[in-house]
C-alpha cells in the first residue's frame, strides 16, 4: 500500500492545528511586537474549558451535539485568560523594554500550568477527552479519523472568517492600522487598547478551537500539552512570516507535513537510517526553518518591513 | 534589525525554558526526640510536581502509609518514624541537592526513592560517601546496581548503599521477550522507545532477548515522550508486517501511540513494561483492548498483603492514587523500617549511636513478606523477587495472564 497519501494527511492535520495556534502568536506580534509565550498555555486552558463543558453535560448527550458547546466553553475560558493576561500582565509593561513582557510571558506560562495542575480536578496526569466513535473515513487513499475531520473543516473556515474580518470590518481595518503605526492610528481616533485586547482575544479563540481539535484527535488533554504545541506553533508563525495571518497557517501546514514526511521517509534513504524516524523529525523540521530563514529572513509570506524603532 | 534579534533572543529563551520547571515546596523541620521515643526520619525523594507527579505523589503517600503503619503497630519499640518528602522535579541536579539535604539531617537513617534512574545516578555517590541507605522503588536501569559490565557478565556492585525493590530492565525485557515469543506466539515485532534511560534500557533488553529467542525485530523507531501525535510513525509500521509493537516508555505517550496504531487499521497489540502498567493506560486509550504489559511480582489479587495495602491506602484518605509504584514503595520503606528494627534489637532495644551504619549493615539481613511478594536483597542490592506477571487489557482493565520467572543468560 502506498504510504504517501497517509503521511501527507497526517501532516496536514497536525499542521492545521499548529496553524490555528500560530494565529495567536502572529496577531499579537503583528500589533504589539510581543511574543506571547503564554499562548501555548492559553491553548491548554481552552482544552480544559471544553472538557469542563463535556463533563457537566448530562450523560447521554451526543458528542456531535456537544462539540459546538464545547467550542464555546473553550473559547470563553481561553479568551478570558488571554484578555486578563493582556490587561494585567502585559499592558502595564507596554512601554517597558521588550524583554520585560517576554519574561513575564514565560512566568505566566508556568503559573497557568501549575494552576491547572493544582486546581483542576484529576489533572495531575493526562485527562481523558471524548472522541468520536466509528472507524476512519477514506479520503484519496488516506485514513482520516472522524475527530480529525473537525480540524480539516474548522481550520479553513476560521481562516476565511478571519480574513474577512481583518479586511472588511471597521475593527479589522483598525487592527491593520494599529499594526502599521500605533501612534498614528491612535491620532486617527482608533482605540488601540481595544484593538490590542481584540488581537489577544481572537488568538485565544483560535487556540481554543485548536485545543478542541487536539482533544478530539488524541483523546486526552493535559496541563503540559501547551508547551510543545506552543513551541511548534511559534515556529510555524516564524516560518510563515510572523505578523502575517495567512503565513501562520501556511507555516503550520508546511511544518506539519515536513515532520510527517521526515518521520516516514528520511530513514529509507540509503545511508540515512540513523537520522530518520520520530526522534529526528524535529531536527529536520528546524533544519527546514533555518533553510527558509536563510533565503527569506522574513518568512514564507512575511513582508520585509522597515525597522520601526 | 531589532525585531530579528528579538526573535533570536526569544528562540534562545524558549530553549532555556525547556529546562525550567516550577518550584516545589519544602518542609524544613528536622526530626528530634519525642518524649521517650526516638524519631527516625525516612527521606522520600520523588517528583511531586510536573508531569510525573502522579507517580511521585503515589510514592510519597505509600511511604507515608508504611511509616504510619509502623507507628501504629509500634513495630519498633521506642522509635517513631517520620517521613520527609522532597520534590526532585524529575531532575538530576535537584535530586542531588535533595540528597545533600538528607545527608545533613542526622535523623535521616534511610531514603526511599527516587522515581527516575537518571536522578538516581546523581544521588548514589553522595549517599554512598555518607553511608546513608537508599532504597528505590522504581529504578530499573540494570547498571545502577551491577555497573556497565552486566552485559558481558562482569557485574560489579556499584554502591554499597543502593538497594531497590524494583526489578531490573534485564529481567523485565527477558520476561517480555519470552512471553511474546513462546506464549503469545508473536514472532515479528516493531520496536519503539522514548529515548529516556528507562525506555531505551528496556527496549534494548527486550531486543537482545527477543532476537536470541529467534524472534525478528522488523523495524525500530524512537519518539519524543512529550508528543501526542504518532501517526507518522504508525503509518510506517504498516508496511513492515509487524505482529506486535513493543514500546519502551511510559503510559502518557503509550496511550495515544496504541490508540493511533489501532485507528490506522492495524489490529496488533502494543506491549510495554511496568511504565505502561497503570490504570491510566486503558482510561486514556479507548482502544487498548488486547494490549500487553509486564510488571513486577504476582498479581495483587493473589496476595493478601497487597489487599491489605490497598485497603489501608483507601482508609488513609490520600487524595492521589498509589499508582504503579505504591506497593514497591511501601516495601522499600518497610525494608528500611525492618533494618531499623534489626539495628535496635542488636543494640539492646536502643537506637545505636551510629544509626546509619547499623541500618546499612542490617539491610543485607532484611527479609519479609511485602506487598509485592517476598522481599530481600541480593549481593548487588537488587531484589531477589524475580517473579513477573504479564497483563492484558480486557474490557478496559488490566487482567493478569501469566506469572513466572524469566530464564536468564
Amino acid at each position: 500500500m502506498n504510504e504517501l497519501p497517509q503521511q501527507l494527511a497526517n501532516g496536514l492535520i497536525l499542521g492545521a492545528m499548529y496553524g490555528l495556534i500560530a494565529i495567536g502568536y502572529t496577531m499579537v506580534y503583528g500589533i504589539v511586537q510581543l511574543i506571547n509565550f503564554a499562548h501555548g498555555e492559553i491553548f491548554m486552558v481552552g482544552g480544559f474549558g471544553a472538557l469542563t463543558v463535556w463533563l457537566v453535560l448530562p450523560e447521554g448527550f451526543g458528542l456531535a451535539a456537544a462539540v459546538p458547546l464545547m467550542i464555546i466553553g473553550g473559547i470563553l475560558v481561553s479568551v478570558a485568560v488571554g484578555a486578563a493576561a493582556e490587561r494585567f500582565a502585559y499592558r502595564p509593561l507596554r512601554t517597558a523594554p521588550r524583554l520585560a513582557p517576554l519574561i513575564t510571558a514565560i512566568g505566566l506560562s508556568i503559573v497557568l500550568q501549575q494552576a491547572v495542575w493544582m486546581w483542576y480536578p484529576d489533572a495531575k496526569k493526562d485527562h481523558p477527552f471524548p472522541r468520536f466513535e466509528g472507524g476512519p473515513v477514506d479520503i484519496l487513499g488516506a485514513n482520516v479519523q472522524r475527530g480529525d475531520l473537525f480540524v480539516l473543516i474548522a481550520a479553513p473556515l476560521c481562516m476565511l472568517a478571519l480574513g474577512l474580518f481583518v479586511s472588511k470590518t471597521r475593527s479589522g481595518r483598525g487592527m491593520q492600522a494599529t499594526a502599521q503605526d500605533p501612534d498614528t492610528a491612535k491620532l486617527m481616533g482608533i482605540n488601540t487598547d481595544r484593538i490590542i485586547v481584540m488581537a489577544f482575544a481572537i488568538g485565544a479563540a483560535f487556540a481554543a478551537i485548536a485545543a478542541v481539535a487536539y482533544g478530539l484527535k488524541n483523546g486526552q488533554v493535559g496541563f503540559r500539552m501547551g508547551f510543545l504545541m506552543g513551541l511548534k506553533a511559534f515556529t510555524a508563525a516564524v516560518l510563515g512570516g510572523i505578523g502575517n495571518i495567512y503565513g501562520a497557517m501556511l507555516g503550520g501546514v508546511v511544518l506539519g507535513v515536513a515532520e510527517s514526511l521526515a518521520t516516514g521517509y528520511i530513514g529509507d534513504i540509503p545511508g540515512m537510517e540513523l537520522f530518520g524516524g520520530g526522534a529526528w523529525k524535529d531536527v529536520w523540521a528546524f533544519a527546514l526553518l533555518i533553510l527558509v530563514l536563510l533565503f527569506r529572513p522574513q518568512g514564507l509570506l512575511g513582508e520585509r518591513v522597515a525597522d520601526r524603532a | 534589525m531589532r525585531q530579528r534579534s528579538i526573535i533570536a533572543i526569544t528562540a534562545a529563551l524558549a530553549a532555556g525554558s525547556l529546562t525550567l520547571t516550577a518550584c516545589g515546596s519544602r518542609d524544613d523541620d528536622g526530626g528530634s526526640s519525642n518524649g521517650d521515643k526516638t524519631t527516625v526520619v525516612i527521606g522520600v525523594d520523588a517528583p511531586l510536581t510536573g508531569d510525573l507527579s502522579a507517580l511521585g505523589l503515589g510514592i510519597k503517600n505509600s511511604a507515608d502509609l508504611a511509616a504510619k503503619t509502623a507507628n501504629k503497630q509500634e513495630f519498633v519499640k521506642g522509635v517513631e518514624f517520620k517521613i520527609e518528602p522532597l520534590d526532585d522535579q524529575a531532575q538530576p541536579s535537584v535530586g542531588q541537592q535533595n540528597a545533600q539535604k538528607f545527608i545533613s539531617d542526622k535523623n535521616v537513617l534511610g531514603v526511599v526513592g527516587p522515581l527516575n534512574s537518571s536522578v538516581s545516578q546523581q544521588m548514589q555517590k553522595p549517599f554512598n560517601d555518607a553511608g546513608l541507605t537508599q532504597v528505590s522503588p522504581a529504578n530499573t536501569g540494570t547498571e545502577l546496581t551491577q555497573g556497565d559490565g552486566w552485559k558481558t557478565g562482569n557485574s560489579v556492585r556499584q554502591f554499597k548503599t543502593f538497594f531497590r525493590t524494583a526489578t531490573t530492565d534485564e529481567i523485565q525485557g527477558a520476561f517480555a521477550a519470552d512471553y511474546l515469543y513462546n506464549q503469545a506466539k508473536l514472532k515479528k515485532v516493531y520496536l519503539i522507545d522514548d529515548q529516556k534511560t528507562y525506555g531505551a534500557g528496556l527496549a534494548a533488553s527486550f531486543k537482545a532477548n527477543f532476537t536470541k529467542a529467534g524472534g525478528q525485530i522488523v523495524g525500530t523507531d524512537h519518539i519524543n515522550p512529550d508528543d501526542r501525535d504518532f501517526n507518522a510513525v504508525v503509518a510506517k509500521i504498516k508496511k513492515t508486517g509487524a505482529q506486535a509493537l513493543y514500546y519502551g516508555g511510559e503510559y502518557p505517550a503509550a496511550g495515544p501511540l496504541s490508540q493511533q496504531l489501532k485507528d490506522s487499521g492495524q489490529n496488533i497489540p502494543l506491549m510495554g513494561g511496568d511504565g505502561i502498567y497503570s490504570g491510566e493506560f486503558p482510561k486514556l486509550n479507548k482502544k487498548a483492548e488486547g494490549d500487553l504489559a509486564t510488571s513486577v511480582g504476582e498479581p495483587v489479587e493473589k496476595l493478601d498483603s497487597a489487599q491489605t495495602f490497598i485497603k489501608n491506602y483507601k482508609a488513609g484518605g490520600y487524595e492521589d492514587d498509589y499508582e504503579a509504584y505504591g506497593g514497591l514503595t511501601y516495601d522499600a520503606t518497610w525494608a528500611i523500617i525492618e533494618a531499623v528494627k534489626l539495628a535496635v534489637e542488636g543494640n539492646d532495644g536502643k537506637l545505636p549511636d551510629d544509626g546509619r551504619k547499623a541500618v546499612l549493615d542490617a539491610m543485607a539481613k532484611v527479609k519479609f513478606d511485602g506487598v509485592t511478594g517476598a522481599i530481600s536483597f541480593d549481593e548487588f542490592g537488587d531484589t531477589t523477587n524475580h517473579t513477573m506477571t504479564a497483563y492484558k487489557v480486557k474490557s478496559n482493565a488490566w487482567v493478569p495472564e501469566f506469572s513466572g520467572e524469566p530464564k536468564l543468560g
